[in-house]
């Protein structure tokens, strides 16, 4: 038996285990869909860097671990512990999973009964109103496409599902913590998370991966966003696993007639972290911006996948990502827009500028359009370079000292990201993260 | 204030400043005048510290002191000031932000407080009603999105409120059109004082109707071929560089 099939027998095995458990817990609408999904993994496997849309990232390692299915923690959490990873100024609900599992002493969703429901997958599936699942759940998110995909919804049970009605405005942004703690092997989550926003709605979602250990583990996540006609949506992903940690996340968001939706990603942490954002805009008229920063150093490995589908006219989408790396390693960035055949009067446009810090550190970057309508706009560019040290000589002339003008401009190209969110606790928060990852953030701190 | 004596100044292989000579004493406004190439933004950018350019002979001193020998950021904090000819965009970083370091910057090094946040804002929003400057600028990235004569008045406000002893002014006239030269030239005006110096390094003559210099030194290919008063300007914007160029190459003759 090759390593490779082996890898795939310790997860194949994992879900027959997972299966057992789960039966007969009134799920039993889901098992044609775990199934279908855990049989196209077998026949796929792990993608290979001869996978074109895998070329820069090597998954060996991840198919290598011997992960277990993540059982519930046996690791206390006081609240205390959650304490730094708070966002100052928010109010609105908050759902903690400890190692992809939901913590309801950990959480606070909110009152109840207004219609808004922010609560975990896990009591959804088990109790209430179904409806909504059943409409959406595994419905966007393509197993076909991706074998991470594919053994997350094997694996689903747990993660969040938010859902606004028609109509409503939720200001208070929704916070979702994900946090791992040790456990005594490397175990997996497949965190699964359903947001769906009815018409005329409106909701920040925050999905947050934090660590309290520093241990290897492989955190899988898919998220399916639905943004109903006319309905707007900020969401924001952040990425701040353990250094020996695998991330792979994928959005995936269905965009109805005049929706807006806003993806703000930032990845701090992990050791090999994939990030895909997958945005169908379906309906007429809908606006995307997908903006990103991932900031790595050490021998972190980022790899930024975007597919950005035009399927219908008179779509915008916005795609800003930057890249800052340090150290020896390695960012990716592929940009594909897929612009339908019916849908004319989009207008895509896509750029990606990275700041090289150092020698050793590498960026490959990929953009990808495929046109099939005639009246479009679609444009990209990339940028790799250094610091500008026009710039540097500039503050210098002021007066500034010269690390100090580095670590302005060094927090100045992340902050270009910031600049375009407009839920400002969620910014200044994202601001402070940047200078406590920054060596001389502190100088930025001074000068504020 | 300033002396300058024999300074020879290459890039890469090229020498631009072949022997440079020049005297500016404290309430003095000089001007530099010169074609293109003959080496003016080399001056300015080699005053104000730029390490692309390279030192090979001669002294810059500053009240006494090797200017040469201090960073950039030193020569600032000194009182030296150069308004860039091309002003640097720097995405991502506040106009107030940048402004705030580098005022207390300067504060520090003269034992001055530094600034909180309110009392910092309430000095630059007197400051930049001076230039006719929106106020909203402030909340901008530095220079990002200026049109031509922002960045050009930007480099004034910030030589306001930094109160230079040595100003230098690398062709901040040009691409202005009238009125932000007005502007301009009425910022540079009210910096005149006994205190301060006032270097304008131009190519044409025209701010020098709002900026009576009170000496006009000619360079061409990286000497001063000719130092005279402000009617000097006058005869050079009558006959052209062409008179200089060919009066420098008769005295060289003439020399030999």
């Amino acid at each position: 038996m090759t390593a490779v099939t082996q890898a795939r027998e310790n997860f194949l095995e994992s879900f027959a285990r997972f299966e057992q458990r789960v039966a007969g817990d009134g799920q039993g609408w889901l098992r044609p869909l775990r199934r279908a999904a855990i049989a196209r993994f077998a026949e796929v496997g792990f993608p290979t860097t001869r996978d074109e849309d895998w070329r820069f990232t090597n998954v060996a390692p991840i198919a290598e671990t011997p992960f277990r299915l993540a059982e519930p923690s046996r690791t206390a959490v006081a609240p205390g512990d959650l304490e730094p990873f708070s966002i100052p100024g928010l109010a609105g609900p908050r759902l903690v999973f400890i190692n992809g599992r939901y913590a309801p002493a950990l959480s606070s969703p909110g009152p109840a009964g207004d219609g808004v429901r922010v609560t975990s997958l896990a009591q959804a599936l088990t109790n209430g109103d179904r409806r909504v699942l059943e409409a959406h759940l595994a419905r966007y998110a393509d197993n076909a496409r991706d074998a991470f995909t594919a053994l997350n919804t094997a694996f689903m049970d747990d993660g969040a599902l938010v859902h606004i009605p028609r109509g409503r405005i939720v200001e208070s942004p929704i916070h979702l913590l994900f946090v791992s703690v040790p456990t005594a092997e490397p175990i997996m989550s497949h965190p699964r998370n359903l947001i769906v926003l009815d018409e005329d709605s409106q909701a920040v979602v925050i999905e947050d991966y934090v660590s309290l250990a520093a241990d290897v583990y492989f955190a899988n996540v898919v998220t399916e966003a639905v943004a109903g006609d006319n309905s707007v949506l900020s969401h924001f992903m952040v990425e701040r696993e353990s250094r020996h940690a695998f991330n792979i996340s994928t959005l995936r968001v269905e965009q109805g007639r005049g929706s807006t939706v806003a993806s703000h990603t930032v990845l701090i942490g992990g050791g090999l972290v994939r990030n895909n954002v997958h945005p169908v805009l379906a309906g007429e008229g809908g606006e995307c911006l997908i903006n990103g920063l991932f900031m790595a150093n050490g021998r972190q490995h980022m790899d930024n996948f975007m597919l950005v589908e035009h399927a219908s006219p008179h779509c915008d989408s916005r795609q800003f990502y930057h890249g800052i790396l340090d150290g020896q390693s390695h960012g990716v960035f592929s940009g594909r827009i897929i612009v339908h055949k019916d849908a004319q009067k989009t207008d895509a446009k896509q750029t990606n500028k990275n700041l090289l810090l150092s020698l050793e550190a590498q960026i490959d970057t990929k953009p990808q359009l495929e046109i099939y309508a005639d009246d479009v706009k679609c444009t990209h560019g990339a940028t790799i370079g250094q610091m500008d040290e026009d710039a540097i000589f500039y503050l210098r002339s002021r007066g500034v000292p010269e690390e100090t003008a580095r670590a302005l401009l060094l927090f100045g190209f992340a902050n270009e990201s910031l600049e375009r969110i407009r839920v400002e606790p969620v910014r200044m928060h994202l601001a402070g993260l940047i200078r406590e990852w920054m060596p001389a953030g502190r100088l930025v701190e001074e000068t504020r | 204030m300033l002396k300058i004596n024999g300074l020879r100044v290459k890039v890469g292989d090229r020498e631009i400043l072949k022997g440079v000579d020049l005297t500016v004493r404290a309430g003095e406004v000089h001007s530099i005048m010169g074609p293109n190439g003959s080496g003016k933004s080399t001056l300015a950018q080699v005053l104000a510290g730029r390490e692309t350019y390279e030192v090979i002979a001669g002294e810059v001193l500053y009240d006494g002191r090797n200017l040469l020998e201090l960073s950039p950021e030193d020569r600032a904090r000194e009182g030296v000031f150069m308004a860039f000819q091309y002003p640097v965009e720097i995405p991502g970083v506040g106009m107030a932000q940048f402004l705030k370091a580098a005022v207390n910057a300067l504060r520090k090094h003269r034992g001055i407080e530094e600034l909180d946040a309110m009392e910092f804002l309430a000095m630059v929003r007197e400051k930049i009603k001076l230039l006719g400057m929106d106020e909203k600028l402030l909340h901008r990235s530095v220079n990002e999105g200026f049109s031509g004569g922002e960045k050009k008045r930007n480099e004034i406000f910030q030589m306001a409120l930094l109160e230079p002893r040595l100003c230098i002014m690398d062709e901040t006239d040009s691409g202005l059109d009238i009125d932000a030269l007005k502007i301009v030239a009425n910022g540079v005006t009210s910096l005149r004082g006994p205190e301060r110096a006032i270097i304008v390094v131009t190519h044409y003559q025209r701010l020098l109707n709002y900026v009576i210099p009170d000496y006009v030194h000619v360079l061409v290919d990286g000497r001063i071929v000719r130092s005279g008063g402000k009617e000097l300007a006058l005869t050079l914007e009558e006959k052209g560089y062409g008179w200089a160029e060919q009066e420098s190459r008769a005295t060289a003759r003439a020399g030999k």
